[in-house]
């Protein structure tokens, strides 16, 4: 047995950890330990990778890589291959993952499991949207080949799917082509929620990534820093295209007694980082790997939470609430005194969705992050959910370790009939919290 | 894209392909540029997704796969005649298995089969390829051995016996070729999150990222370093658990 957290830390608990490392084999390592859950990184933040006292399938042996199409961009990998190894060796060759959450430290089963979505998600869509096949193995033995041809059901209930509907032990995936690493970029200061709007309704015909990060304290009129990006054809010349092997030497070396982000840092954390941010406004050229991947830059920054852990809270409104329901959670959230240093808003853009269970929506979406303060934090949680759900808007299950049953349940009305392609060999704390098995 | 140093290199041979080490050793090369493998261990079927891998990661490389025979000697002998018909940059040794030390205790047979992979199977194929590697005067022949060869203890010294002798042999033919053009590298893991440790993992064991342990013996390689402990912390740990004193050391459950 070893202790299992994600990426949360809100639990730490014993897991029979059976080592998945060949395709072949999985089928009969399947048989044998079950039910269980795929582990890969552990990067998502609640409990949708956790099988308390029960079996976690790790998957990072599997990280093969089987071919690729120079012609048509086509990579076919193993499922625990991580984001990173595939864009360090593609995108000096030209080509490039099109969606890529915010860090790159995650496996390609766990970014189709949560089709997970990036800074354009307007242009490109969801992870799901780039994967043109999978295999999926099933406990009782049997492999499916699945794409929107083959098996097209169970491939829609597999995007997004939270690793419920079998293991999928490879993967086809389309990339883009891209001229270069770099990026040209575009920084704004915004003093307003109806300004975020526009700067985001203005930048999406011209911008392929849209983010912005917001002062969560900063009261009625929040501000916040906008960025805009686009790829560029060429490196600038006094640069060298090929990203870094070399690790950052930056490490969070241990967990604080207390969480680093509290009362006393927050206010004075996010004054210095708008006013830094502010001072950059106007154009530049930023490399991909900081621009897409700020964090992945310091290792173990879960950590500065502190033993206790925290919390992501991130929801989706739809367009027509989005601007009132945005504001509600700010003065919330400003009102409990409770706040985020990394708070990001963005709006996604209109398109349908990759998988039966997939987050995005038309709408904008709020992520923050909470230092676990127990009671207080959970409080603050439900009056949350009620702009939520009133706005008819929902969570992002990756994210999330408490959500109540019922507000998954309304607002995921596909549930009923993804529970029809669940793999009664898998469980997990999450199916088990949300879907009571 | 590569180093100079790193470019020279180009025909990379490997014995026991699929152990988790190796393979990740291999991606590393084949990253650098290198492009002719030889692949070498018990199943062609695990050898042909490993050699699909290092395919996509060096599209120019020429990769080789054979199943071979890891325990007749005559066997071992023809196998790296026919390998180093072409000359190779880097020979790496890497086979190996983790034996259970109580069901060694428990039987002879075990501790044969232990000792015979993980110690007398290993040294043939290093005799072999160090006998053409050194009238060629050139090449690193790097071995795969372990910390736990260090210092014989109770919870692994059957194991740690194989492991013992691959050290003494290295340094034997390391001593025998000093000064040569051929290079000989010991490589001494310490416990690696690989299939081969999975059970210790279940028993929640820290393990070492394979990763991190490849990228130690492909950069130690690169400098030929007689003896490379990975991860580096246990060059210190072992220098101490060699030299504690035996009424200190028999107290210890380890």
């Amino acid at each position: 047995m070893k202790n299992l957290s994600s990426w949360g830390r809100l639990s730490r608990q014993p897991h029979t950890c059976i080592a998945l490392h060949d395709r072949k084999g999985v089928a009969d390592q399947l048989e044998q330990f079950r039910p269980g859950i795929c582990y890969g990184m552990g990067r998502s933040y609640g409990d949708v990778c956790l099988n308390s006292a029960g079996i976690s399938w790790q998957t990072r042996g599997l990280d093969r890589l089987i071919e690729f199409d120079a012609d048509t961009g086509v990579l076919v990998c193993e499922s625990g291959a991580l984001l990173k190894e595939i864009q360090d060796l593609m995108v000096p060759r030209g080509w490039m993952l099109p969606v890529t959450p915010g860090t790159q430290l995650i496996t390609v089963g766990g970014a189709i499991a949560n089709d997970v979505h990036g800074k354009n998600h307007h242009v490109h869509g969801t992870f799901g949207e780039h994967v043109q096949e999978l295999v999926l193995q099933r406990t009782d033995g049997q492999r499916l080949r699945c794409s929107s041809a083959e098996n097209a059901d169970m491939f829609r209930a597999t995007i997004a799917g939270m690793g419920l509907t079998g293991v999928i032990l490879q993967a086809s995936l389309k990339l883009r082509p891209v001229g270069s690493a770099w990026l040209d970029t575009d920084t704004q200061a915004y003093q307003s929620l109806p300004e975020f709007f526009e700067l985001s309704q203005a930048s999406e015909a011209d911008w392929e990534h849209t983010v912005s990060w917001i002062d969560c304290l900063s009261g009625d009129t929040p501000r916040g820093i906008f960025l805009r990006a686009n790829h560029r054809e060429q490196a600038p010349p006094d640069q060298k295209s090929q990203p870094s092997r070399k690790k950052s030497g930056l490490v969070m070396p241990l967990v604080p007694p207390v969480s680093l982000v509290n009362r006393l840092s927050l206010r004075p954390f996010n004054a210095a980082y708008y006013a830094l941010n502010k001072r950059k406004e106007g154009t530049g050229i930023a490399h991909y790997q900081p621009f897409f991947y700020p964090l992945d830059a310091i290792g173990h920054w879960n950590r500065m939470y502190g033993p206790r852990g925290f919390y992501q809270y991130q929801c989706v409104v739809p367009e027509d609430s989005m601007h009132a329901a945005i504001g509600e959670m700010l003065t919330a959230i400003g009102r409990s005194g409770q706040g985020s240093f990394l708070a990001v808003l963005k709006t996604f853009g209109r398109r349908p969705a990759a998988g039966l269970l997939s987050f995005p929506m038309p709408g904008a979406t709020l992520a923050l992050d909470f230092p676990n303060q127990g009671q207080k934090t959970l409080s603050l949680f439900t009056r949350l959910d009620d702009i939520v759900s009133q706005a008819g808007g929902r969570l992002y299950a990756a994210k999330d370790a408490r959500m109540p049953a019922v507000m998954f349940r309304s607002a995921y009305p596909a549930l009923s009939e993804f529970t029809n392609y669940r793999d009664p060999g898998i469980s997990s704390d999450m199916s088990r919290r949300l879907m009571g098995s | 894209m590569s180093s100079p140093s790193a470019s020279k290199v180009q025909r990379i041979v490997i014995v026991g392909a699929t152990s988790a080490i190796a393979e990740r050793c291999a991606r590393r090369w084949a990253e650098q540029g290198a492009t002719h493998f030889y692949l070498l261990a018990r199943s062609q079927e695990k050898l042909s997704a490993i050699a699909a891998d290092l395919q996509v990661r060096q599209p120019q490389a020429e990769i080789v796969t054979a199943a071979g025979d890891f325990v007749d000697p005559a066997a071992i002998q023809s196998q790296v005649t026919e390998i180093m018909t072409q000359a190779a940059d880097i020979v790496l040794i890497a086979h190996g298995s983790l034996p259970d030390q109580q069901q060694c205790q428990a039987s002879l047979s075990e501790t044969a089969e232990a000792i015979q992979i993980n110690g007398i199977s290993p040294v043939l194929f290093a005799e072999a390829f160090a006998t053409l590697m050194s009238q060629a005067n050139r090449g690193t022949l790097a071995v795969i051995g372990s910390v736990a060869g260090d210092r014989g203890r109770k919870s692994n010294y059957v194991y740690g016996a194989a492991k013992g002798l691959v050290t003494r042999y290295v340094q034997g033919l390391q001593h025998r070729t000093a000064g040569s053009g051929f290079k000989v590298v010991l490589v001494k893991p310490g416990p690696t999150d690989t299939p081969m440790t999975a059970h210790l993992k279940q028993d929640g064991a820290a393990l070492a990222s394979v990763e991190d342990v490849a990228d130690d013996i492909v950069k130690g390689i690169a400098k030929g370093k007689p003896v490379i402990y990975t991860p580096s912390k246990w060059a210190l740990i072992m220098m101490i658990i060699r030299h504690l004193p035996r009424f200190i050391f028999n107290r210890m459950d380890i």
